[in-house]
Parts: C-alpha cells; structure tokens; sequence
C-alpha cells in the first residue's frame, strides 16, 4: 500500500506530464530528490520526459513561489528592455503549492509581481514538513544515511543504527501551529484536502516571549541573533524579497553596516522581518536555511499577529484584497502615539 | 542609568513633517514658548515619507530619542499619507518593544500648525521620558575600537 505522499507523487506527475502534453504550461516548479537524506531540490520541468524526476514528500521545505516570478520571466519569448509586449497570451507555468505557499502566490498577485492567469497552481494539502535540524538532533554526531518514510513515522537508518520516529515530533515549528495547511488557490487539486489543525493558539511562542520584561527579551534578542554571519539565506529563500536592489546592499545611504557587528546584524533581522509585515505567510523557509539555526520566524510571526490583531488581515487570503499596509481606515488603533498633553490635562 | 554628574543630555531626532509639526515647531518659537533644547529637527514632506531605515539608522548612530509627528488624522497635506504612516508606526513601534528597545526611546505624535503649545509640550514630555530612560545602549553601535584606532595610527 503506497503511503500518502506516494501517491501524491504520482499524482503531481502524472497532472505535470499532462499539462505539459497539452501544451497548457510551458514549464512546471516542483521538487526533485536531493542527493543528501533528508534533502529535496527545486527543479523546473520543461518537458513531459523530465516529469518522472519530481517527487513530493515530507521533506519539501523550500518555498517553491520563491521561484515562480524568475520562470515566468523564462519562459516568455526573448526581448529587450524597450522591446513591445508580444501579441497574444504569455506562456503559462504550473507550481506545486500547499498552503502557506499558494498565499505568497496571492501576496505576489497582490504586488503584480505575478499574473494570476499565467499561474496554474497545483494545490497540495500540506500534512507538515519534517525539520532535518530537529531530526540531526535526536541522533546527535551519527551519520544518518538514508530516512524511509511512512504516513505517520520516519525510519531513520545509519551505518549500524536503524530506528523508527514519529513524525509529527520533528515536524517545524511554523507547520505545528499552522492555520491554513490547505492551499487557497487551486487550479489543479493534487490528493485529498486535508483538514483544519486543532490549534490552541497559532502565536504560542511569540506570546510567551511577549510575557516576559523588556530586559529579558533584549537578552533573548542579542542572544539569538549573535550567531548570524550575514549570508543572507533567509533573503535569497523567501518569495517576498525581490527588490531588485535590497536596503542591505544600498550604499547611499547606508542603513545597514556589512559588518558582523551585533548592532549591524540586529538591524538587519528587524528590517527584513519588517520589511515582510503583512506579507509573511509563516511559511518557515527562513529558519529552515538558516545555516546558523537563527529562530529568525520569532520576528515575522509577533508582525503577523500584530496585523491579525490590529487590522484583522491574514497575508495571502484574498487576491482582491489590499495588502494591510497599502490600505488604511480613519479610525486605525493609535495607543502607542504620544498621548496629547492638552487632552491628557482636559481629561483630569 | 541616568548620569547626572556629567550633566548628560539627550539627543533627540525629531522628524516633523513639513506642512503640520515643522509648522508648529515655527510657532512654538515665534510665540516663545520654551522648550528643551534637546531635539534635532529634520525636515520631512509628510509623516509618511519616514520610513524605518531613517528610525532605525538614527538609534544606530547613537539618538537617545527619537520623535516622528505629522499632521492629524484627516489633516495630511497629501490626503492620507499619515494615515498609511500611522499603520506602519504601530507595527514598528510593537516590534521595537518586542525586541526590548525601552518604551519610549521611539515617539510619535500629531502636531498641527496652529499648535506651539502643544509642540513645545510634546517635546518637553518626549525629553522627560528620555532623561528618565538615560543615554540609549541598544542598538546604537559603537565605533569606540575604531576611534582608538584612528588616535594610535
């Protein structure tokens, strides 16, 4: 009996030769194997022989809209800067997305960085990804070679060492308290739904360290952060960042140091995870790259939960929606402005 | 923190924009109502034009305060540019305290232009709470190694 993520390899394959056949999608963004356990690897398919290399399994971390606005651009035919629009429809691309993802495709409908009707999205219902870091750690200084996996456990097999995990225990953070697992725009449904997480609270962590005092949470800040090495990961993974020259590498003016300086590396955490405020679907590529194990996500997710809480908005939900902060309304909460002397005095 | 012995004062960055606060920052003057004399005054076009690079690369070289004021609600020269700044702030004024900046380092206010009253009273509250905080350590990056540096060479 083939196991879940099986059969929805199979199925991804079978609808990415299909759509490829039919000349519907000029290229499909899926995953192939890795050649590390535990890994998988972003492959574009541009033709219906090559589809038999994507995979779908517990370990697809990346987000793969990451690369959705580079592929359309590929397969458009070649022109110049100046050259007119050429006539007729653009060539389409397929991408496989759960849920996190399918939201970065409507944050970047949003932001026109993509045109829904070139997009074929093939929805997949996100059961969780496995953390490699998590699973590495359980087997502290053994080799893992090979991990087998099934619906609800994970074999984990090394040299001399052969031992069966559950699977829910080393899945991310994000994936734990995930609200939305199941893609919101489908064009090509892939496998079954799956259904809503029981979620006691999605903002768990970021709660607990909201609880604590401004002195600890500095400590926490500096703490965690001290590590970064400024290789940019995080940036280069996540499918918000496209500008196509980043606040870290303006020179003038230079808002950020290149420096591994705290106060450099500081800055340039709460700019990024700003800079994604309202955006940011959670999705926990960031950390997952990280080579240093920055629990970067900490940022972005206290982002989310303040415009879930203040203007009631969760990125990438509806494309005809405005994106919070290109939106306003007149009575926006301002708690945190000065409050004004003169009222202040009129209100003794 | 607060070292009165060296008759530490702050340096508070205000950011006023041009049409409102900047406004009233001028008739503060003209009326002659006394205020600390601890900010330093940039001019913006609008509230909304100051975004977090600014906010952040002050405190970075070493702002003890910072203070961003604009027009009111409804009163924005440009129609709305302060209210697009006014969910932006509250976003990063939540996130500089999440990550422990002391509460009242980063300011916002309205000011308008027939307000000096206010503006002087304003400023006089954003020093106080300053002073009460002493001079800012995070996130102001220290060039101390590189000064001696440049005194050996």
């Amino acid at each position: 009996m083939p196991t879940i993520n099986e059969t929805v390899s199979e199925e991804i394959r079978a609808q990415a030769r299909k759509l490829l056949e039919e000349g519907t999608v000029a290229a499909v963004i899926g995953y192939a194997a890795g050649s590390l356990p535990m890994t998988v690897k972003p492959l574009v398919v541009r033709s219906p022989e090559d589809c038999r290399k994507l995979i779908w399994n517990t370990f697809c971390v990346l987000n793969l809209a990451n690369y959705l606005p580079a592929t359309l651009k590929s397969v458009e035919p070649p022109r110049g800067p100046r050259d007119p629009k050429p006539e007729g429809p653009l060539p389409k691309v397929a991408i496989c997305a759960t849920g996190c993802w399918s939201r970065n495709i409507v944050v970047q409908i949003q932001e026109h960085q993509v045109a829904r009707d070139r997009v074929v999205v093939m929805g997949v219902g996100s059961r969780g990804m496995v953390s490699k870091r998590k699973v590495q750690a359980l087997f502290d200084g053994r080799e893992i070679l090979a991990v087998e996996e099934g619906d609800h456990e994970l074999v984990i097999q090394g040299a001399d060492f052969s031992e069966t995990i559950n699977r829910w225990s080393v899945v991310r953070d994000n994936c734990q308290t995930c609200t939305h697992p199941d893609p919101v725009l489908v064009d090509v449904r892939i496998g079954e739904p799956v259904s809503e997480r029981k979620n006691p609270n999605p903002f768990m962590q970021v709660d607990a360290l909201e609880q604590k005092s401004g002195d600890e949470r500095w400590a926490w800040f500096t703490e965690e952060f001290s590590t970064c090495i400024r290789c940019y990961a995080c940036r280069n993974a996540c499918p918000l960042c496209y500008c196509p020259t980043c606040f870290v590498d303006d020179a003038k003016p230079q808002w950020v140091g290149k420096s591994l300086d705290a106060v450099d590396t500081g800055l340039f955490h709460i700019l990024r995870a700003y800079h994604c405020a309202g955006r940011c679907t959670d999705c926990g590529t960031c950390e997952t790259v990280c080579p240093k194990g920055i629990n970067m996500r900490m940022l972005t997710k206290k982002l989310n939960k303040d415009v879930l809480d203040l203007y009631g908005i969760e990125a990438g939900m509806q494309p005809d929606a405005p994106l919070p902060l290109t939106t306003y309304t007149m009575d926006d909460p301002q708690k945190f402005m000065v409050a004004e002397p003169s009222a202040v005095k009129e209100g003794k | 923190m607060n070292d009165q012995s060296t008759n530490w004062e702050p340096k508070i960055i205000a950011f006023l924009c041009n049409w409102c606060s900047y406004a009233g920052a001028d008739l503060a003057g003209v009326s002659r109502f006394q205020y600390p004399s601890n900010i330093r005054i940039v001019r913006v076009p609008c509230s909304g034009r100051v975004s977090e690079n600014m906010i952040m690369s002050a405190l970075k070289s070493g702002a003890d305060g910072i203070l961003v004021s604009g027009c009111h609600p409804g009163d924005c020269h440009y129609i709305s540019g302060n209210y697009f700044a006014r969910r932006r702030f509250a976003l990063l004024s939540n996130l500089l305290d999440f990550i422990g900046i002391e509460p009242g380092r980063v300011s916002f206010s309205w000011v308008s232009a027939s307000e000096g009253e206010q503006f002087a009273e304003v400023v006089q509250s954003v020093t106080e709470k300053v002073k009460a905080l002493g001079p800012a350590s995070r996130l102001v990056k220290k060039i101390d190694a590189l000064e001696t540096a440049l005194q050996v060479a």
